[in-house]
């Protein structure tokens, strides 16, 4: 079962679906750091002042200008909205590639048949998010429909073809697994790997993953219930205050709902990416063996991995205490991730087979 | 395979199930619902502080609150199910590098499974009751599955045994 889709074979459906994967996690990532940079501060300081112009136009007893300022508010949220679900469908495409690539030698598909399902679901993978991304700038122009453009379409399409793929793995895992009986059972250098670099990201990982979820339930038991009592209570005194002409009460009220918007965002982010990161760890522990690098550098990347994504997170917590500074120091962390993982797929890219090499000829000697 | 691998591989499996027919459901029969609602009850309230009118105004924040409440916990639930669901799996595949006895591995995939499959259920309970039993179930959810994830962090960090 060596050569039947557990070999990393340069276009083999298993290197495709890895390299392709990082690269989605890569290019993901790569768009998030410029989303946070160029956008997100941006967009987050337009969505206040039109809400403040709502609240300011309700005082002001003007009832056209509370709804354009509330629909500019939409379309604010709608172009946010577009950017972020780019960046989070990549990574999690990026996330059930790297899955999908390990599941390889369980699909039982020939060679030809995986390998092009490995590349109808790369091609849906991109499209996906790229069509996303241009939802905001394309709108309904030369759509056939009326609420739905061309760029939505073809996200549709996108996630069509990632459902048809996966859908199809599957049915080969359940075919396999229907003749299991008859065939051989599998040895897969993915698996069996006990390396160094490979422990230090699944024990780093899963503690990430950890972490994250100690701050979700500390999050949740602590602050949740405050925020969301503070959301009613500031929007309640925004709107008193409008009804009474009190511009500063108005002024006050939105200023506090800023904060608290802001405290929700950091910590949910802090949660998300410690959690992601984590995965990502464990997932990238499983192609260790086939990371053509001395054993030392796969360690040191390891490590550089886990601490950017250790000093993200934290400082994305920080930035509400810190300002711009932890913001650029949560940039500089994503950096290092991104470097981090560059320098793996590359190494991948290098593998010319000697572990596959090696299991035929010892599977040679024992036939 | 192992049963604790079984129970982390097949557990995820139908976690991942469970968690992408609930989001289904959600997305064609409640999501654009909710957000239709939070859009206009924000609407009807700033417009009713627009023409005075601080009672109407007050029952259209109220709306929007419980909606909104609501909202949070349905995107939330379907979310943390389909991500534990993939942990459980990742988790499942590496699982005979956990350099733990055969025992506490078990232990620890029922507990993580046990978990992954509470800690929502207990947050999609919070929506249709604010009383203190959904609170429970997602506390002791959420507490199975971090002492499972600290039991499995120490079984991957220490190194193989030989043989």
């Amino acid at each position: 079962m060596q050569a039947g889709g557990n070999a990393f074979e340069p276009l083999g459906a298993r290197r495709l679906l890895a390299l392709g994967g990082i690269g989605l996690i890569l290019v993901g990532m790569l768009v998030g750091d410029i989303f946070a940079v160029f956008v997100l501060h941006q967009n987050a300081a337009k969505v206040g002042a039109s809400l403040s112009a709502a609240a300011h136009a309700a005082a002001a007893g003007d009832a056209k200008t509370v709804l354009a300022s509330l629909q500019s508010v939409g379309n604010f949220l709608e172009n946010r909205g577009t950017k972020v679900d780019t960046h989070v469908h990549m990574i999690a495409f990026g996330y059930l590639a790297l899955l999908l690539a390990i599941l390889q030698p369980w699909v039982g598909f020939s060679d030809s048949a995986k390998k092009k399902l490995a590349w109808i679901f790369l091609f849906g993978a991109w499209l996906l998010p790229l069509s996303v991304f241009l939802i905001h700038y394309v709108g309904l122009a030369y759509s056939p429909l009326e609420a739905i453009g061309w760029a939505s379409i073809f996200a549709d399409f996108g996630g069509v073809l990632v459902i048809v793929a996966t859908l199809a793995y599957l049915l080969g895992i359940a075919k396999r697994t229907q003749q299991a009986a008859d065939r051989a059972p599998v040895r897969d250098g993915v698996r069996g790997d006990r390396s160094v670099a490979g422990r230090i990201l699944l024990a780093g990982g899963l503690a990430l993953v950890l972490l994250g979820f100690l701050h979700g339930a500390y999050y949740a038991a602590i602050d949740l219930y405050k925020h969301e009592a503070l959301d009613y209570s500031v929007l309640s005194e925004m709107s008193a205050g409008a009804a009474a002409k009190d511009v500063a009460a108005v002024d006050s009220a939105l200023a506090k709902y800023g904060q608290s918007g802001g405290e929700k965002a950091v910590n949910i982010a802090a949660h998300a990416h410690a959690i992601e990161f984590g995965l990502l760890a464990i997932l990238l522990a499983f192609f260790q063996p086939y990371v053509s690098l001395r054993d030392s550098w796969k360690r040191r990347w390891a490590w550089v991995l886990l601490f950017g994504s250790l000093l993200l997170p934290v400082f994305v917590l920080l930035e509400l205490k810190l300002g711009l500074l932890a913001g650029g120091i949560a940039d500089v962390a994503g950096l290092l991730v991104i470097i981090a993982l560059l320098a793996m797929w590359i190494g991948i890219l290098r593998y010319t087979g000697e572990i596959d090499a090696g299991g035929r000829l010892a599977e040679g000697a024992n036939g | 395979m192992s049963t604790a691998r079984r129970l982390l591989i097949f557990g995820g499996i139908g976690l991942a199930l469970l968690g992408m027919i609930y989001g289904l459901w959600y997305a064609v029969f409640a999501e654009h619902q909710e957000l239709d609602g939070i859009g206009k009850s924000l609407a009807t309230g700033f417009s009713a502080a627009g023409a005075r009118d601080p009672r109407a105004a007050e029952d259209a924040l109220q709306q929007y609150r419980e909606l909104k409440y609501t909202y949070d916990r349905h995107v939330d639930v379907h979310g943390h199910w389909i991500g534990l669901a993939m942990l459980l799996m990742v988790l499942g595949i590496a699982f005979d590098r956990v350099e733990l006895t055969e025992r506490v591995k078990l232990l620890l995939a029922a507990g993580l499974f046990l978990g992954s499959l509470l800690f929502p259920l207990g947050v999609l309970l919070q929506t249709f009751s604010h009383g203190v039993a959904p609170r429970a179930v997602a506390v002791a959810g959420s507490a199975l599955v971090i002492v499972s994830l600290a039991g499995m962090t120490m079984g991957f960090a220490r190194a193989p045994r030989s043989g």
